[in-house]
């Protein structure tokens, strides 16, 4: 098991290398002088030399690389443009908001979506089959911001049940996380819909319930282990959806979050942020399948020693 | 009395009026999901207002200002109400509607083109070409993708062409990896072998033996992911990336009606409804396809 992990992280590192070298390349794309950038519209061309040498973008590309790569090791990701402070500090100050947003429209999402996609192989073609089905394929074809208006617009304004905007307390977390995390489960409950919907017509299954066990453990014990390895893998591409949904959701409900800081961000042209951020996310994705991998290995032998 | 006559398989066909081929037995399957062919006309009727819009439109979408009724409901005059600046939001819609099919379209069929090519150069060669292709997928995968869009929108500038180009990129690693499976799948066939054998060239055997057996599942993916990027590109839009004030983009006009909730909740609600319905209809465009295309359903 060990040594799977340590092959998964080394096949990894090709991966960040080329990540880090896109985003590093990110600020060279930029149309524009970044140097001229980051030294404002009014300054002359005396100032912008200036500044082209404090970040050192008068080295060559290779240096510079290096210099972009031992920064990121030291979580040294420059200042901020627009706010003159530490990008680290700026992205510290966001960080968990986000992180528990995203963390609990996972667990209600996957908890539910599993649900309902069990439910409705089970149930196939009958009518929990077709409620499941019918909220599942609304859940992915309603885009997040118009769902959060929505909820806004009934809970918070209609209701006044809970807050509109801010993250100060668990009440805030509610709608935000219902929002991002609907597009989330309607897919899982898809997946595993389909999922069990084929294993639950295979041999073994017959057999288990030839020698007379009853239909939950069959379902459960039997079924359950099989129809969660594509599941699982689903699973990990959906922290991505949920990373890349965040950003629209932040915007919704005015969540101090990344993501906003993101859009700030590329309102602003403050590139040394976009540049973290899209770093971070990047590797957050990545280890995040790379826990999954493991996951997948955890469930099915047949991969752990291939 | 008319002799009896046996119903062999064979006669059954020729009764038929003709051997079932691939369309016909595709068609068969989709015609029996309601819903979908339900769906797949109103995908119809979308495209063809979409194309008519300009022409049919009861006001002009950007220049035609209602003054004395700002933030009005729904009427006869004015359908879906007006907005915070006077503006039919009917009207609005109406040209949306090309907006968004038309970003949708362009950018899944950019995707898919340069997917499916890159899927069976990866698929047939293997090897050198397939490694390369499938890293530079990993790569792109690691984005997640409304991030990816963003960086890119970041790099080239907001507006739409943008977005369009945006969503095509991340488009295409998921059509590689689909057309590279299908394709390694096929390649071992012996059909594919025989063409071999009687000297078919790879081009041959690419276009006219191997792409054939993938398109089924291009075509699935292709309706399912038309849903996928129109969310996209709305969001960009919401996000103030993608269309600019004044254009008539759903995703535009949702953000600008943010501020007005209070006042004019109606100016939210239609927009947000044409993009659920549209990607509603191009979901379940796309089950039926998978439905019907795909063998392992018939056992369900």
């Amino acid at each position: 098991m060990l040594q799977y992990i340590a092959r998964r992280l080394l096949g990894l590192a090709p991966t960040l290398l080329i990540v880090g070298l896109l985003v590093f390349l990110f600020v060279h794309l930029l149309p524009g002088d970044p140097a001229r950038l980051a030294a404002g519209p009014d300054a002359t061309p005396q100032t912008v030399e200036l500044v082209r040498k404090d970040l050192g973008l008068d080295r060559s590309l290779p240096e510079q690389f290096v210099r972009f790569l031992n920064g990121v090791v030291h979580w040294d990701f420059g200042t901020s443009l627009r706010t003159k402070r530490q990008v680290s500090t700026e992205i510290a100050d966001r960080f968990m908001p986000t992180f528990w947003l995203t963390l609990w429209s996972m667990v209600w999402s996957v908890t539910i979506g599993m649900a309902i996609g069990v439910l409705s192989a089970v149930w196939r073609n009958r009518w929990p089959d077709r409620v499941g089905m019918t909220l599942a394929v609304s859940g992915i074809s309603f885009p997040a911001f118009a769902l959060g208006m929505v909820l806004m617009q009934v809970f918070s304004v209609q209701l006044g049940w809970l807050p509109t905007v801010g993250a100060d307390s668990w009440r805030h977390y509610i709608l935000p996380s219902l929002t991002l995390g609907a597009a989330v489960a309607a897919i899982m409950a898809r997946f595993t819909r389909s999922s069990f919907v084929d294993i639950l017509g295979d041999d073994y299954i017959r057999t288990a319930r030839a020698k007379g066990l009853d239909e939950p453990r069959v379902v459960v014990k039997h079924a359950m282990r099989n129809a969660l390895i594509p599941v699982v893998t689903m699973m990990g591409l959906q922290f991505g959806f949920l990373l890349g949904g965040s950003i629209v959701v932040e915007k919704v409900f005015n969540w101090p979050g990344l993501g906003r800081l993101l859009v700030d961000a590329v309102d602003m042209r403050d590139y040394p942020v976009i540049q973290a951020l899209v770093l971070l996310f990047s590797l957050e994705f990545i280890l995040i399948n790379l826990v999954v991998d493991v996951l997948y290995g955890v469930i099915n032998p047949v991969i752990r020693y291939r | 009395m008319a002799a009896t006559i046996v119903d062999t398989p064979a006669r059954a066909a020729a009764n038929e009026g003709a051997v079932r081929s691939p369309w016909s037995e595709f068609w068969r399957k989709f015609r029996r999901q309601k819903v979908a062919v339900a769906a797949g006309l109103f995908v119809l009727a979308l495209v063809i207002v979409a194309v008519a819009a300009p022409w049919i439109v009861p006001y002009d979408a950007e220049n035609f200002f209602d003054y004395d009724k700002l933030n009005a409901t729904p009427s006869w005059q004015h359908w879906f109400g007006v907005d915070a600046l006077g503006r039919d939001i009917f009207s609005r819609i109406l040209m949306g509607a090309r907006i968004s099919l038309a970003a949708g379209f362009a950018s899944v069929a950019v995707g898919a083109l340069f997917g499916t090519l890159l899927g069976l150069a990866a698929g047939y060669y293997e090897g050198w070409w397939d490694r390369v292709i499938m890293r530079a997928c990993d790569v792109l995968f690691a984005f997640p993708g409304i991030l990816l869009a963003i960086g890119i929108v970041a790099i080239l500038g907001g507006g739409m062409a943008n977005v369009i180009v945006a969503v095509a990129i991340f488009s295409i690693p998921t059509f590689a990896r689909l057309v590279r499976g299908n394709t390694l799948a096929l390649k071992h066939l012996t059909f594919i072998e025989a063409a071999r054998s009687i000297g078919a060239s790879d081009w041959t055997i690419i276009a006219r033996h191997i792409f054939p057996g993938t398109i089924s599942a291009v075509v699935v993916y292709f309706s399912l992911r038309i849903g996928t990027s129109i969310i996209t590109a709305a969001s960009l839009s919401f996000l103030g990336m993608g269309a600019q004030p004044p254009t008539p983009e759903w995703g535009a006009m949702l953000d600008a009606a943010r501020s007005e909730m209070l006042t004019a909740p109606h100016a939210a609600i239609f927009p947000a409804l044409a993009i659920f319905v549209t990607v509603l209809a191009f979901n379940l465009l796309g089950d039926g396809l998978r439905d019907a295309l795909d063998p392992k359903i018939e056992r369900q």
